[in-house]
């Protein structure tokens, strides 16, 4: 191993860790932060954690993925915190400056990937509060094809995960991307994926919330010329669990679209967030943008924060955005009891009925059977 | 015994008392028609024997089948064998009427003791059914009345109600917005459903559906109670006189 990556890695730490020191925890008087206290998480005691992500053991020819350490030092100077800013965001400067190692994929140019490439984080508390830093770092080829999923589970107690993935999509390239989460039920999980979009390029976000205490995802995407941008999420939070969802989408250049559909269930004394921020830069001509968050809201005791964020500079582009907040309704519930469907199914075959945009968008079959079961059980352990 | 026997039924909405006194008797096999001007309680009586929580019953019986009625949730009236077809399906989005009618007959089996119909027999049974009401076989996997014609809507609960085969039937309004081919449909639908161990209760508001759907009974509804009872040819003298007579009669009794 040459010295060169060790030296970028450190000199990054370092000035990761000086942003970490100047920015502390946001609090809720910052304004990305509004709605969502890491008190917590600042106040809790972690011990370091190390270990990498399980994948596939055998890669397709075209997929090559090794340790981040072990990367070609020259892409990743290239790339790596590159794209996900530790300047403002202090968990991302955390992530940064304390990541142990990371994953570093690559897919070739022109490759096609048929089967999905899965990496699962799993965390364990074993006793004390766990901390752990993922990160990845993904350079997908010009005229490439590939699925990730990342799924992020744990198997108890009190934990902090805090991940920053990075995407690099080449020109042309089409990209399917799913996160799981799925983590424990004290879990603390803060992400960031920051994605660069080459021309062209199609690029599908599908990000599944059903875990943790507190959560927060931020999912960020620039666009160029002729992308097509999808961002797909599903939340759904019982309890008292906190799940926030900040999306930025931005139109950095001419014709391109972008379509985003988030969908939250909330049950219990859960609360939700979604802001999202889309962003029409002045030579970004030709942009067709549409935001959609529906909330399906299942008790009076859950909260949930909605809010649009679109500024706009170019003067020829279609904007649209709407947010919705509801029950189930009553008379469709009436309706499936009246022939012969018990109160309880009636209900989960609604909410079901919510989600069933989401899910069928979900190409991986795998991934939708389990997040079919994922629901059923979620739905299940919900009306205790 | 009769199949439904309904005693000094009384019920209200939001504090307006709807029905008055209703007394009924139904047996297996009998059609009963029940006719009336608009607000006369036609579609509040029908709501309250399928169990609709919007209305509540402040005196009076209803025995179904032995059972007390009044005491059963909306989903045990349905395994128990009442069906209602509704005045306006509900649209619900995201179930398909394939998904939808296997989870109703499913659980009304599983009331019954039986086992889940498997997939085979259920798809055979729902493509006989829906042959009956002249059905696109497409409806199937779409979503429930969701983007369905009015007339649609109405022909899918006639074929709900042949899948799922009730004791007791309940339409409501089902004529109502149909032209004269889709009442046809409808009422072939239903007249094929008529069996002596059935009995139907149609609510509506004109004759037009009783040429079609021949009634044993009539029974004619003003002000919340039955002012008059009579055979066929009851629907026939209302054609002609309209409800003008009955709301006289009311006025003076």
């Amino acid at each position: 191993m040459t010295a060169a990556p060790t030296s970028f890695l450190e000199r990054i730490r370092e000035d990761a860790k000086q942003r970490f020191s100047a920015l502390g925890y946001p609090t809720t008087h910052d304004e990305d932060w509004r709605f969502t206290n890491v008190a917590p998480i600042a106040r809790a005691k972690f011990e370091g954690r190390t270990g990498l992500p399980a994948c596939p053991a055998e890669l397709p020819p075209g997929v090559e993925i090794s340790k981040l350490t072990e990367a070609p030092p020259d892409l990743l100077e290239a790339h790596l915190a590159r794209y996900a800013s530790f300047q403002n965001n202090a968990f991302v400067a955390l992530n940064t400056a304390n990541f142990h190692d990371g994953l570093f994929i690559r897919i070739a140019k022109g490759a096609v990937i048929e089967d999905p490439i899965e990496l699962v984080f799993e965390s364990s508390a074993n006793g004390h509060p766990t901390i752990a830093h993922p990160r990845t770092l993904i350079l997908a080829g010009p005229d490439s094809q590939a699925t990730i999923i990342e799924s992020y589970t744990g198997n108890g107690g009190h934990y902090f995960t805090n991940a920053v993935t990075e995407i690099v999509a080449g020109d042309h390239s089409v990209i399917d991307h799913y996160k799981l989460q799925t983590e424990s039920a004290h879990a603390f999980h803060v992400a960031t994926m920051q994605v660069q979009l080459g021309r062209d390029t199609n690029f599908r976000s599908h990000s599944l919330s059903f875990g943790g205490a507190l959560v927060r995802n931020d999912v960020n995407a620039v666009l160029s010329q002729g992308c097509e941008c999808t961002l797909n999420g599903l939340y759904l939070v019982a309890g008292e669990q906190h799940i926030d969802n900040h999306t930025t989408i931005d139109h950095a250049k001419p014709h391109a679209a972008s379509h985003e559909l988030y969908k939250g269930i909330l049950a219990g004394r859960s609360s939700a967030v979604f802001n999202g921020k889309i962003l029409v830069r002045k030579d970004a001509q030709k942009t067709d943008a549409k935001q959609t968050n529906k909330n399906l809201v299942l008790s009076e005791d859950a909260v949930i924060n909605t809010k649009p964020e679109l500024q706009i500079l170019a003067d020829d582009v279609r904007c649209t955005h709407g947010a919705t907040i509801g029950q189930l309704d009553t008379e469709a519930i009436f309706y499936l009891q009246s022939r012969g469907i018990g109160l309880a199914d009636a209900r989960n075959l609604l909410i079901f009925a919510f989600a069933r945009d989401i899910v069928d968008r979900i190409k991986v079959a795998s991934l939708r059977e389990q997040l079919e079961q994922i629901l059923l059980e979620k739905l299940h352990g919900s009306r205790n | 015994m009769s199949l439904l026997e309904i005693k000094n039924l009384h019920a209200s909405v939001a504090g307006r008392e709807i029905l008055k006194g209703i007394d009924l008797s139904i047996d297996a096999g009998e059609v009963h028609a029940i006719m009336g001007p608009n607000g006369s309680g036609k579609s509040t009586l029908a709501q309250v024997l399928s169990g609709r929580d919007l209305y509540q019953v402040t005196a009076g019986e209803v025995v179904y089948n032995g059972k007390d009625l009044l005491e059963m949730s909306p989903e045990d009236r349905a395994r128990e064998g009442i069906f209602m077809a509704f005045q306006y399906p509900v649209e619900i989005p995201g179930v398909s009427n394939l998904y939808f009618l296997k989870a109703a007959l499913n659980a009304i089996r599983k009331h019954q003791g039986l086992s889940d119909l498997d997939a085979m027999d259920f798809l055979a049974l729902v493509k006989e059914r829906m042959a009956l009401m002249e059905m696109d076989q497409s409806l199937l996997n779409r979503a429930v009345n969701t983007g369905f014609s009015g007339g649609e809507k109405k022909r899918n609960e006639i074929f709900q109600m042949a899948v799922l085969e009730p004791k007791l039937a309940i339409l409501d309004e089902t004529d109502s917005g149909l032209d004269i081919d889709a009442l046809k449909i409808v009422a072939n639908g239903v007249n094929a459903l008529r069996s002596p161990a059935r009995a139907m209760i149609v609510v509506t508001h004109y004759q037009r559906l009783l040429n079609y759907i021949v009634p044993d009974f009539v029974h004619v509804l003003a002000e919340g109670r039955i002012v008059k009872s009579g055979g066929k040819e009851l629907a026939l003298e209302l054609e002609e006189s309209g409800y003008v007579g009955i709301e006289e009669v009311v006025a003076s009794a």
